[in-house]
């Protein structure tokens, strides 16, 4: 067995967060790691286990994986670089980390790309089997980091991993290039090794995934075993050390970790039991939306309809027709979809009928990165349509949290008789997060009540209740409901057509007011951390919560006066906000756009606000929104 | 509901509403044939859903005493197929045009057709935009003239019928509007078939495209001009009976003959054999004038399974084998871990 090559002389390493030393264990409050390799690597497998196996231990965590839009790019390019970022700790962890303390560079293009990331003295681990004069060409390297000063500043352990992964599964009579791909699992080993992680979990997982290939689920196996083994020895002869991370203090219950794309799909199916009907899913492949389609295609014994339509225009007309006929009808997408359905969400809010459109958002305009993560779909999402065509619009601000809002859309949709966006982004459905199980059984039911043959005498389609302002729901099958409803405007009346001019004011008013008066049936809102009033409000939507929540939660440590106001409900928003923000003196809004809803809050309460931007297809980092809140304050703490 | 079911007359299913179209067209006929129809076949106004897009023949809903959705433009199979896929108990009707269904709802017909839902697409073709003013459509022949294209157009027309057996229908029929004797039956018809039924019918545009059909709908003309097909049956046509089409010899192809010219006697008159889709798509693309219009259910070739039958039987396998629907179970499946 070789012994890794430590670079400056450094025996061990030492990372710098160690808070104490706790016998043979450097003990760690939390640590960021990124695989990073090409797309055909398994860097995402990899990472994800290392999160089962981490969240397993009782840790919080919070990840990001951040891979190509080619599905398998050439192999050592730096395009083709693919990264899975997990922050674990035992305190309360919301983002997936400003900076990873450890690098995993599979490849000279995975370091050339990541390496800018790493903090300071941060530990790289490299595969130097992997650094040869033609992979350095293609990354794009004219001499080779691993002998230059490239790496001066950083802890480095230098491992010929492929020699190594090919040694440990040798007696498994793979081909060189199966065998080759066991690396990942090698890594994982030593790296579940140096944070004192179980391999247990991992290796059921194999040997559940490769089922029908015993060979390569043992190859795997005896990998995964032998990177662990090699931390082991390599830490008998004081060349490598082993960190400990506790457990985090979270509330009691049963945990496991969670999507976006996961919590969205469960939430739709509990919110359709919550509502009495069946769902109809009607959707069209796009990235990052299509999780979403592949859970809910998967859970047929709740009787989901779901329908792959020929595009994404017929996606979200048959989930508006599936609604006509007595169904919860949702479609979801991504922004370029979410266009094409544009003129169909019209007839939507025209007919009035119930419908959840999900928008899973990616940097745009047009393809954009599809991939990469942003939240420029609000102007999309409250206007993007002909017409004045109000759209209830809400937007999650976690992976689990999309479990919560999607019942949500679902019980407005159902009791006001309208379309309901909700907004995640291509961050929030990839990454993984610890979530608590609900308790379903304390999940209030809202159970939809269709007009009845006995409700016939006076009944027309558009008669509203006076409360809400929604119209009765009469579905075709009943007798004595018949009728006709269209996107030609209707009469107030009787529903029947109508081009009287006073009665189209008159119904695209009461359009909007029902659209508007749900802001008496959401929560109002809150502060998330700090006080009602001060010197300066943070205000975030979406997945920028985690980043936010925690600057401001320095700042405050370090004594500024600042406030995070986090917004799930972009329209209508809350009833208190416009004279929650009137008691800030400053209010900036952080957006990963060029400024939206800022300009929203600025037109509805003519305040101020201003904007802080970040478009590059990343989200924020911590330090990002805490320098904003430092320069804003100045010495004011 | 005990209220015993009394039989319905065409009248029934007609609404309090207005009718708008142009005076004397081609739509108040085909309106009239499926009113006559419904009430031919006994359908449950409560059961039945009459779904259209935009254009004047999409207006069609409002003036049937079901239920209808006047939808939006070409979309209409899209929204049919949710409303039978929730609903498959449902009776689905759907209305479109040459523009609605060929040019910018081609993709969902296209759709609709293959995955053979159950439904009935009545597609009304007119070779013209009447609504928006009389432009040159999708079924319009080379050389129309219209307020777009003031020279002719200069693109080749799609054949409806070609286009529906193409994409995978499973019933195609054509008929004409004013054929007030045929259309219900062929309607009936469409209706009976398990799976998605085409019927192209050619409808007169009264302001835009007055008479583009006139040399085979026109009286005088039509004996000669229309060949009406019936399955088993000889395609024998003409005002004296004796014209019929043949299968050339060593060409797969067709002619027309004359029976008692040049030895031809009926036993070489073609049989029609609806289940044939080869013989369906040449008569589909015989060219009028040197060929007859050939109407009435041209093609009828069941398949196994409607599309929403499939997606539910589909759902109810998985039901009866997982027994169980529970939520909880599914949240908790994989790895969890308690947090005291």
């Amino acid at each position: 067995m070789t012994i890794p090559q430590v670079s400056e002389g450094q025996a061990v390493m030492n990372l710098e967060k160690a808070v104490r030393h706790d016998g043979e264990m450097g003990a760690l409050e939390s640590v960021v790691i990124r695989f990073a390799g090409d797309s055909g690597d398994g860097m995402q497998l990899t990472g994800s286990q290392f999160t089962v196996a981490t969240a397993l231990e009782g840790s919080d965590l919070a990840t990001f994986p951040d891979f190509p839009a080619e599905i398998r790019a050439p192999a050592g390019t730096t395009f083709g670089v693919s990264a899975y970022q997990i922050n674990f700790g035992s305190s309360r962890v919301l983002t997936a980390g400003d900076a990873p303390d450890v690098l995993v560079a599979m490849n000279p293009a995975a370091l050339k790309v990541n390496l800018g990331d790493l903090r300071e003295s941060g530990m790289v681990v490299v595969d130097t089997g992997a650094f040869t004069d033609k992979n350095l060409k293609k990354a794009g390297y004219d001499s080779n980091p691993l002998e230059d000063d490239t790496l001066a500043k950083y802890q480095t352990l230098e491992l010929n991993l492929s020699q190594l992964t090919l040694e440990s599964v040798k007696d498994f009579g793979l081909s060189q290039k199966e065998a080759l791909r066991c690396k990942n699992m090698w890594t994982l080993g030593l790296m579940l090794w140096m944070f004192d992680r179980k391999r247990q979990p991992i290796i059921e997982w194999l040997e559940t995934k490769f089922a029908s290939r015993p060979e390569i689920a043992k190859a795997n196996i005896a990998a995964l075993n032998a990177g662990h083994a090699y931390g082991e020895t390599a830490e008998l002869s004081g060349a490598l050390k082993r960190y400990s991370i506790g457990k985090a203090e979270l509330e009691p219950g049963i945990y496991r970790t969670v999507t976006g794309g996961q919590a969205v799909a469960w939430g739709l199916v509990a919110g359709a039991q919550l509502a009495g009907l069946q769902l109809f899913f009607g959707s069209y492949p796009i990235t990052p939306a299509s999780p979403v389609l592949h859970h809910l295609s998967g859970m047929k014994e709740f009787g989901v309809i779901t329908f792959q339509a020929e595009d994404e225009i017929a996606a979200v007309c048959a989930a508006i027709g599936a609604s006509y006929a007595g169904a919860l009808g949702v479609t979801s997408s991504s922004g370029p979809g979410v266009a094409l359905k544009g003129e169909a969400l019209g007839l939507a809010v025209s007919t009035e009928l119930p419908l959840v459109v999900i928008n899973t958002q990616r940097a745009g305009p047009s393809t954009g990165l599809p991939t990469k993560t942003e939240q420029s779909d609000l102007y999309q999402a409250l206007f993007g349509r002909n017409g004045d065509a109000p759209i209830p619009v809400l937007a999650a601000a976690t992976p689990a949290d999309c479990f919560d809002l999607a019942i949500e859309a679902v019980r407005i949709a159902t009791k006001y008789m309208t379309p309901v966006i909700l907004l995640t982004d291509g961050y929030i459905a990839n990454a993984a997060e610890p979530w608590r199980l609900p308790d379903l059984d304390s999940l209030e039911a809202f159970p939809v009540k269709f007009t009845t043959p006995e409700e016939a005498e006076g009944f027309y389609p558009f008669r509203r209740d006076e409360k809400t302002l929604a119209r009765n729901w009469a579905v075709p099958g009943t007798p004595g409901l018949m009728h006709r409803i269209g996107g030609i405007e209707k009469s107030y009346d009787t529903g029947h057509i109508s081009y009287d001019p006073a009665n189209h004011q008159r119904m695209t008013e009461v359009r909007r007011d029902k659209i508007l008066g749900i802001a008496n049936d959401i929560p109002l809102q809150t502060v998330s951390t700090g006080e009602e009033k001060g010197k300066l409000a943070i205000v975030g939507w979406g997945s920028t919560y985690g980043a936010i929540q925690q600057a401001v939660r320095k700042a405050r440590v370090e004594g500024y006066d600042v406030s995070h106001i986090h917004l799930r409900h972009l329209w209508p928003l809350p009833r208190n906000l416009g004279e929650l923000l009137s008691g800030f003196e400053q209010v900036i809004v952080p957006e990963m756009n060029t400024g939206q809803l800022v300009n929203l809050l600025r037109a509805q309460y003519l305040i101020p606000a201003e904007p802080v931007n970040k478009i590059s297809g990343q989200p924020f980092k911590i330090a990002e929104i805490l320098d904003v809140i430092r320069a804003r304050l100045g010495g004011a703490q | 509901m005990n209220k015993p079911v009394t039989k319905l007359s065409p009248k029934d299913f007609a609404t309090d509403q207005e009718v708008r179209w142009c005076p004397g067209c081609g739509d108040y006929a085909i309106l009239k044939a499926v009113q006559k129809t419904l009430a031919d076949i006994e359908a449950r106004p409560e059961n039945t859903v009459f779904v259209s897009g935009i254009g004047c023949s999409s207006r069609f809903p409002y003036y049937m005493a079901t239920y209808g959705f006047h939808t939006i433009h070409g979309r209409a199979p899209a929204f049919a197929t949710g409303i039978k896929l929730a609903n498959p108990n449902l009776d689905v009707w759907l209305v479109t045009g040459d523009g609605d269904g060929l040019s910018i709802g081609g993709n969902h017909l296209l759709h609709v057709l293959r995955r053979n839902v159950d439904l009935q697409v009545l597609l009304f073709n007119n070779e013209i935009y009447g609504l928006t003013k009389g432009q040159y459509s999708p079924t319009s022949h080379i050389g129309t003239r219209s307020p777009s294209t003031p020279y002719g157009s200069v693109d080749a027309p799609v054949s409806p019928c070609a286009f529906a057996l193409g994409a995978g229908a499973r019933f195609i029929a054509r008929g004409i509007d004013t054929g007030q004797k045929q259309l219900p039956g062929i309607l009936a018809r469409a209706h009976a078939h398990k799976g998605a039924s085409f019927v192209e019918i050619f409808q007169n545009c009264i302001v835009y495209n007055d008479g583009v059909f006139n040399d085979f709908t026109e009286k005088a003309a039509a004996a000669d001009a229309q060949l009406h097909v019936e399955h088993g049956k000889p395609m024998i046509f003409g005002k004296d009976g004796n014209k019929g089409l043949r299968l050339k010899q060593d060409r797969f192809e067709i002619e027309v003959v004359t029976i008692g010219e040049n030895g031809v006697t009926e036993d070489d008159i073609l049989v029609h054999d609806e289940t044939n889709a080869a013989l369906a798509h040449l008569l589909f693309t015989l060219p009028h004038p040197a060929f007859p219009v050939v109407l009435g259910v041209i093609y009828c070739n069941p398949a196994p399974a409607s599309y929403e039958s499939a997606v539910h039987a589909q759902i109810d396998a998985v039901k009866a084998e997982r027994r169980t629907a529970d939520l909880k179970a599914v949240l908790k499946k994989g790895r969890t871990w308690e947090v005291r």
